[in-house]
């Protein structure tokens, strides 16, 4: 199939960007979108060019590495499939296809299509882990938790912190990511004894690294890979008012 | 206070000012459809009011302004952030499934704000030229009511503590007066279809920011405020069309 893409070209943070077309004459419809960006480099190196910088790493949909916008929609046009796991087959002979970062201020675009996301990492820093003796593992179920509430804390577990959520938020928010993080240890025995102090310096480190708010359009859930639901947005949004009255009255912990 | 600095916390206040704000207008659209009774019962209504005991009209007059300003300063100060978080926008921007009434609850916010500055200069302060109301009650086609009417239940006047027969303003009329301009009554059904939509989307969303929403709930919601909304509309907009239509004429 043939293909024109309009790709996003910038050399660092401070220089300007721009749109830059290229045609492709013979993409195989099964090959994935990433595969079809290895063939488009491919013939960029062998004609002296610069190849396009995109990040990617396991291509298996659990990593979290890759994050294009195409045309629009973060990991583009299928639901619940991060852009390692779309196929050619999903777009139309001779499509133009528009290819965008992430776009959020606190994603600073290092080069064409690769963005720095170290203030996800700063807010699990802010602490999204729970404060225990390591060693050996425990033995399975020594801490009994019923059915329904592993699989909660499951789902919150299945974000990949790729940032599709804040790319597709049209205020750039990081709520979903936020929410999912600190849900998933919030909810399980183990991460509920340091419940407050999570979600106060969790949220604290997200406003502080400049992401936009939430105005509930759904967009993030929209096109999350994994799925995670505004489920995760309420309870942190809950957790976050319980934290801040006990915090009012010093208990909490 | 670290509260209202923080995202979590203004979202708190937007939603908490705006329950305030969303009850306050369901019981001011049903105090307002008593205009399709007998006129006797909009004009006490009005007395009523009034004439609170303890201060009580003013109170709930400081605390609606109050949340008014909370809901206000709350949407400008995280909008401001909003902007400043998405710098460079999309070549290409797409919409996956928000709604038109979430992408444009700022603008219908600050429509509703100028329309609720006219309403309260229009019947409340009453200082709207030519709309003053003060010696008598004009409509657009020049027909003049008196401003003010004796109270008369079941054909008899009522009287105050003193046997005196009771002076009332008349409410009544002067919407009929206020909306047979057909600019003023588009301009109020407009701005009732704005605060339609802003609360279609702004109901629901009061639950999520407060974190009592699921998605068994949060389709729901949304139907529930989307019907919340439409029954405003319906409500306060039956008003200046039954007068335009000439269902609800002057007492006179």
């Amino acid at each position: 199939m043939k293909l024109n893409l309009r790709i996003w070209r910038q050399d660092g943070e401070n220089s300007a960007g721009r749109l830059v077309d290229y045609k492709m004459d013979d993409v195989s419809p099964d090959s994935s979108f990433l595969e079809m960006l290895d063939l488009l480099n491919e013939d960029l190196i062998v004609n002296g060019d610069e190849p396009v910088a995109f990040d990617h790493d396991c291509r298996e949909g659990i990593c979290g590495m890759c994050s294009l916008t195409i045309n629009g929609v973060p990991h583009g046009p299928e639901r619940m499939t991060s852009v390692c796991q779309l196929h050619m087959r999903h777009f139309s002979d001779g499509e133009t296809v528009v290819i965008e970062p992430w776009r959020a201020k606190p994603f600073p675009i290092i080069r064409d299509l690769v963005v720095d996301r170290t203030p996800f990492d700063r807010i699990q820093q802010a602490g999204g882990f729970i404060s225990v003796r390591t060693g050996s593992a425990p033995d399975g179920n020594a801490i009994p938790i019923s059915k329904e509430v592993a699989d909660y804390a499951m789902d919150a577990a299945a974000c990949i912190g790729c940032g599709a959520c804040v790319a597709a938020c049209k205020n750039a928010s990081a709520m979903l990511f936020t929410a999912a993080k600190t849900s998933q240890l919030n909810s399980l025995p183990q991460g509920k004894a340091e419940k407050d102090r999570r979600v106060l310096g969790m949220v604290a480190a997200m406003d502080e690294a400049g992401f936009g708010n939430c105005t509930n359009y759904g967009e993030c859930q929209a096109v999350c890979p994994k799925g995670i639901t505004l489920d995760f947005i309420a309870q942190m949004n809950r957790d976050y008012a319980v934290a801040s009255t006990k915090k009012l009255f010093g208990c909490a912990f | 206070m670290s509260l209202l600095a923080s995202s979590l916390g203004k979202k708190y206040i937007m939603a908490l000012s705006g329950l305030v704000l969303s009850l306050f207008v369901l019981g001011h659209m049903l105090g307002n459809l008593q205009v399709f009774g007998d006129p006797y019962l909009i004009n006490a209504y009005g007395y009523k009011l009034q004439h609170l005991p303890y201060g009580l009209l003013w109170i709930i007059r400081l605390f609606l302004l109050a949340c008014v300003l909370a809901h206000i300063w709350a949407a400008i100060t995280l909008k401001i952030q909003n902007k400043k978080a998405r710098p460079e926008e999309y070549e290409q921007k797409a919409t996956v499934q928000a709604s038109l009434a979430s992408r444009t609850m700022i603008m219908s916010g600050l429509i509703i704000l100028l329309f609720l500055i006219f309403h309260l200069l229009h019947y409340t302060v009453r200082a709207v030229p030519g709309h003053e109301y003060n010696q008598a009650i004009v409509t657009n086609d020049g027909t003049e009511y008196p401003a003010e009417v004796i109270l008369i239940k079941n054909g008899k006047p009522m009287v105050d503590s003193y046997g005196k027969p009771l002076q009332v303003h008349n409410l009544h009329d002067m919407m009929v007066a206020g909306f047979s301009y057909p600019l003023i009554s588009l301009f109020y059904v407009v701005a009732t279809y704005l605060l339609c939509m802003h609360l279609s989307h702004g109901v629901s969303s009061m639950f999520q920011s407060v974190g009592l929403r699921n998605e068994t709930w949060r389709y729901r919601l949304d139907i529930i405020g989307k019907i919340y909304g439409w029954v405003l509309f319906l409500g306060y907009a039956s008003i200046p069309i039954s007068i335009w239509l000439g269902v609800v004429k002057a007492t006179v």
